[in-house]
C-alpha cells in the first residue's frame, strides 16, 4: 500500500487492474486505492510478472503492506516477502507498526531533509532503515522536508487525524520537532453530538491554517483588457462543437505559465527559510468538487505546452478530479497555483497560498467594463487578475511585474 | 515520634530482633562497638549475645555463615559495613544465596537479609563511597531494596524478613541525618511497589536513595518555571515496579531518571530502556538520565560534590527534557 500523502496511514483496495500472470512495466496502473481524499490509481515501480495478489478488494490495510508479489529479474536471488499483514486494528501502536519508523530514522530524515512519507524501504516488506534515508538523500533534491515529531505527538496526530506534514518543522521541539503541545486541540466540548469533520474538509482546514499562520501574504490586483483574447477565441472556436472549443481559462493558464517562467521568483517553494526555485513550471489548478471540497491537480511543465495542449490537459485533470481518478503523482509538486471563480460570478478572488508554494494567481469573471483606449471610452470585456504572494520570498514589485506580464500576454493571444 | 534515619533503622532492627524469635544480627563491630554507623548501638546490652553477634573481619565467612543459618531455619540479619566491602562476600551472595533455591530444585530457600551502607557525600573517598546496588540488581534470585525515607528505613527490614529469599538492603550513608515524624507503631513497608513521593503532571522523575532528595529539592523549585514534576521513589531496585513509573509516564509524557550509580549499564539505563520499550508512544521527549560522573568518587569535597548529582543538575535536566 503506497503512501499517497503525508497524512495517509491506511488505504482501502477498491479494484485490481492486473491479475496473476500479467506482465507489468514501471508506471503501469495496477490497482485503485481509496484514501480519505479520493480514489487514486496506483502505479507500479517495478517491472516483472504478477505472481500473486495478496490483498482482497475491499480490504483496508496499513501503508507499507505488500499488495501483490511481482516476479522480476531479481526474483530468483531476492524473494520478496509474500505475507500480507492482516487488516489492521484501530490501535495506534498497530497502525504505526504498519510502517516502522525508528527514532534514529526520523532523526536522520529530519537532519537530511528527507520526507519519510515518500520513501519505500529497500526491502518492501521490511521497515525503513537509515540506509534508505541516506539513499533518498543522495537521489532527491531537498525540496520536500519532514521535521521530526515525538512518538506521543505522532500517536495524538494519528488519533486526531492531524496531518503532521502540515506542522513539519514548525514545532517547539529541537530543530522544529513537533511535540504534543504543537498539535491543534480537538474540541472536547462538542463531544459525540458533532458529526466528524469530513476528511477532505479537515485536510483543507489544516493546509489553510498552516498557510495563514506561516505565510505573510501580500496582495496585488490588475484589471486586464480581454478584448484581444475574447476576439481570438471567437475566431478559433467558430464553427466547432463545444467539445472542440478552447476556453478562456486555457489562455489564462498559458499566460500564468509563461509569466511564471519569466518571473521565476514566484515559481517555486519556500523551504527551511529560503526560496527554492521550481524546476519547470508546474501549475496547480484548483478544481471545486461537486460534493464540496477542492483538489489541486498539477499540470506539469505548463510553460512548454501550447494553447491546444493546455486546454486538453485542463479538461483531462478537471474531468478526472471530479471522477476521483487522479494519480497520486498528479496531486503534488505544483510550483504555482491558479484559482478561478469566474464562472460563479465572482469579480475578483484573493487566494490563500498552498504551502510551500509562494504564490497563487486568481481570476475573476469576464466583465464588461468601460476602458479608456486611445483617448476614447469604450466597453471591453475585462478580467480582474490578482496575486497573493509570500512576502518572505518576494516584494510587491516582483508581484507587479508578474501581473503586468500576465496582462500583456493576454493582450497578445497569438503569442500564447 | 521524631526520628532520624539512623534511629529509624535501629528501631526497625530492634523491633525485628524482639518480634521474630528466629532473627539475629551479626557483622563486624555490630555488638560491643554498636555498629560502625551506630545503628545497633545498645542492642547487645539490651538483647544479649544470642541476638547480636560480633564477627571476625571476613565478609565471606560471616555472609556464608548467614546463608547456612538461613538454610538451617533461622532468619539472620547480616550487616556489612559498606557496599565496597561486600565485594569480598560477592561469591557467597551471588553463587550461594542467589542460586541455592534453584540449585537444590526448590528444596532450600535462603531467607537471609543483608544490610549495608551505600553512597557518597561524606568524603570517604573511592573505597567507601560507591553505589553498587545496581550491580546486585542485575542478579536474579535477589531482592534489592533501598530505603530513602525515615519511614522506609524503619519499616523495610520487617517486610524483608518475611521474604523467603535473600534481600539486600542498601542504607544510604548520607541520609543518616534526615528526620521525620513517625507514628509510635512500626508500619511495615510494601516492597513490591514504588512510591509516588510527589505528584506532578509535566515530567516523571524516577529515582531512589539519595536521588530522591535531590529530585524533591528540584521539584520544589520547578513550579517557579511552570513545571510540575512527579517524583517516584523506586524503593525496590529488583524486581522493578515498572507499572508505577510507566503509568506515570503515560500521564506526563516525559521522564528523567536520577541515580547515584554510574551511568553506563546502571539502574537508570534499565528504567530508561523499559520506558523506551513500554511507553514509546507516550513519550513527547527523549528520556533524560542523570547519574554520578564516571570516576572513582573523589575525596576532595568540591570534587566529590561535582561528581554527584545535585539538585541544580536535576533542575537543568528537567528543563532540557521539558524544553
Amino acid at each position: 500500500m503506497p503512501s499517497l500523502g503525508a497524512d495517509m496511514d491506511e488505504g482501502t483496495l477498491v479494484a485490481w487492474r492486473v491479475g496473476p500472470g500479467d506482465v507489468v512495466r514501471r508506471g503501469d496502473i495496477v490497482a485503485v486505492v481509496q484514501t480519505e481524499k479520493s480514489d487514486i490509481e496506483v502505479e507500479v515501480f517495478e517491472a516483472g510478472t504478477v505472481a500473486e495478489l495478496l490483498v482482497d478488494v475491499g480490504t483496508t490495510v496499513a501503508v507499507g503492506t505488500p499488495l501483490a508479489r511481482i516476479e522480476g529479474e531479481r526474483a530468483a536471488e531476492q524473494p520478496v516477502a509474500t505475507k500480507a499483514t492482516p487488516a489492521r486494528a484501530a490501535s495506534p501502536q498497530r497502525s504505526m507498526a504498519g510502517r516502522v519508523l525508528s527514532p534514529l530514522v526520523r532523526r536522520d530524515a529530519a537532519a537530511l531533509g528527507v520526507d519519510l512519507a515518500s520513501l519505500q524501504p529497500a526491502d518492501p516488506s521490511g521497515p525503513l532503515h537509515r540506509s534508505d534515508v541516506a539513499a533518498a538523500r543522495r537521489t532527491r533534491p531537498a525540496t520536500l522536508r519532514s521535521g521530526a515529531a515525538s512518538p506521543y505527538a505522532r500517536r495524538l496526530a494519528s488519533e486526531r487525524g492531524v496531518d503532521l506534514a502540515v506542522l513539519s518543522g514548525s514545532g517547539s521541539g529541537p530543530a522544529g520537532a513537533v511535540l504534543a503541545r504543537d498539535l491543534p486541540e480537538v474540541s472536547s466540548v462538542a463531544g459525540s453530538e458533532a458529526p466528524p469533520l469530513d476528511p477532505m474538509r479537515a485536510a483543507i482546514a489544516r493546509t489553510m491554517e498552516r498557510s495563514n499562520r506561516e505565510i505573510p501574504h501580500y496582495y496585488l490586483a490588475h484589471t486586464v483588457d480581454l478584448a484581444a483574447s475574447v476576439g481570438w477565441l471567437a475566431g478559433r472556436n467558430a464553427g466547432r462543437p463545444p467539445a472542440g472549443r478552447i476556453l478562456l481559462s486555457a489562455l489564462e493558464l498559458r499566460a500564468v505559465a509563461l509569466a511564471a517562467r519569466k518571473v521565476g521568483e514566484l515559481n517555486g517553494s519556500w523551504v527551511d527559510g529560503r526560496f527554492v526555485a521550481g524546476e519547470g513550471v508546474h501549475l496547480g489548478v484548483i478544481v471545486a468538487l461537486r460534493g464540496g471540497g477542492l483538489l489541486a491537480p498539477v499540470i506539469r511543465d505548463a510553460d512548454r505546452l501550447d494553447v491546444e495542449s493546455t486546454m486538453a490537459a485542463l479538461s483531462d485533470v478537471v474531468e478526472r478530479a471530479r471522477r476521483g481518478a487522479l494519480r497520486s503523482s498528479e496531486l503534488s509538486g505544483a510550483t504555482i497555483t491558479v484559482t478561478n471563480l469566474g464562472e460563479d460570478g465572482v469579480e475578483e478572488i484573493y487566494g490563500v497560498i498552498h504551502p510551500p508554494q509562494v504564490a497563487i494567481v486568481g481570476f475573476g469573471g469576464v466583465i464588461d467594463r468601460v476602458v479608456a483606449t486611445e483617448g476614447r471610452a469604450q466597453v471591453h470585456p475585462t478580467v480582474r487578475v490578482t496575486l497573493a504572494a509570500d512576502h518572505r520570498a518576494t516584494d510587491g514589485r516582483i508581484g507587479g511585474r508578474f501581473l503586468s506580464k500576465v496582462g500583456s500576454l493576454l493582450a497578445q493571444p497569438g503569442k500564447l | 515520634m521524631k526520628l532520624d534515619y539512623r534511629a529509624a533503622l535501629r528501631d526497625g532492627l530492634r523491633h525485628a530482633l524482639i518480634n521474630e524469635p528466629r532473627a539475629f544480627l551479626m557483622g563486624e563491630d555490630v555488638g560491643a562497638y554498636g555498629g560502625c554507623f551506630a545503628v545497633s548501638l545498645g542492642l547487645l546490652e539490651e538483647l544479649g549475645e544470642n541476638k547480636v553477634r560480633d564477627t571476625p573481619l571476613s565478609e565471606s565467612a560471616f555472609v556464608g555463615a548467614g546463608i547456612g543459618a538461613a538454610m538451617g531455619g533461622l532468619r539472620p540479619i547480616v550487616e556489612i559495613m559498606t557496599v565496597n566491602f561486600s565485594l569480598l562476600a560477592l561469591d557467597q551472595i551471588m553463587n550461594n544465596a542467589a542460586t541455592l533455591l534453584h540449585m537444590s530444585g526448590g528444596q532450600f530457600a535462603v531467607p537471609l537479609v543483608i544490610r549495608m551502607t551505600t553512597g557518597a557525600g561524606r568524603q570517604l573517598a573511592a573505597q567507601h563511597s560507591h553505589s553498587l546496588e545496581g550491580w546486585y540488581a542485575h542478579i536474579p534470585g535477589l531482592r534489592i531494596v533501598a530505603p530513602a525515607t525515615v519511614a522506609d528505613a524503619r519499616g523495610m527490614l520487617w517486610t524483608a524478613l518475611a521474604d523467603p529469599d535473600p534481600v539486600l538492603i542498601f542504607e544510604h550513608a548520607a541520609l543518616f541525618g534526615i528526620t521525620d515524624d513517625l507514628p509510635e507503631e512500626l508500619e511495615p513497608v510494601d516492597l513490591d511497589r514504588a512510591a509516588v513521593r510527589r505528584p506532578g503532571t509535566d515530567i516523571t522523575i524516577v529515582t531512589y536513595g539519595s536521588g530522591l532528595h535531590r529530585s524533591l529539592e528540584a521539584a520544589e523549585v520547578l513550579p517557579g518555571e511552570g513545571i510540575s514534576a512527579e517524583v517516584i521513589d523506586l524503593r525496590t531496585l529488583r524486581p522493578l515496579d515498572s507499572d508505577t513509573y510507566l503509568e506515570s509516564v503515560a500521564r506526563t509524557h516525559r521522564a528523567l531518571v536520577v541515580e547515584e550509580g554510574w551511568r553506563t549499564g546502571g539502574i537508570g539505563a534499565e528504567v530508561a530502556a523499559q520506558i523506551g520499550e513500554e511507553a514509546f508512544w507516550d513519550l513527547d521527549a527523549p528520556v533524560g538520565r542523570l547519574a554520578t560522573a564516571e570516576v572513582p568518587i573523589p575525596y576532595a569535597q568540591h570534587l566529590e560534590a561535582a561528581a554527584l548529582v545535585q539538585a541544580d543538575d536535576v533542575v537543568a535536566a528537567v528543563r532540557a527534557v521539558v524544553g
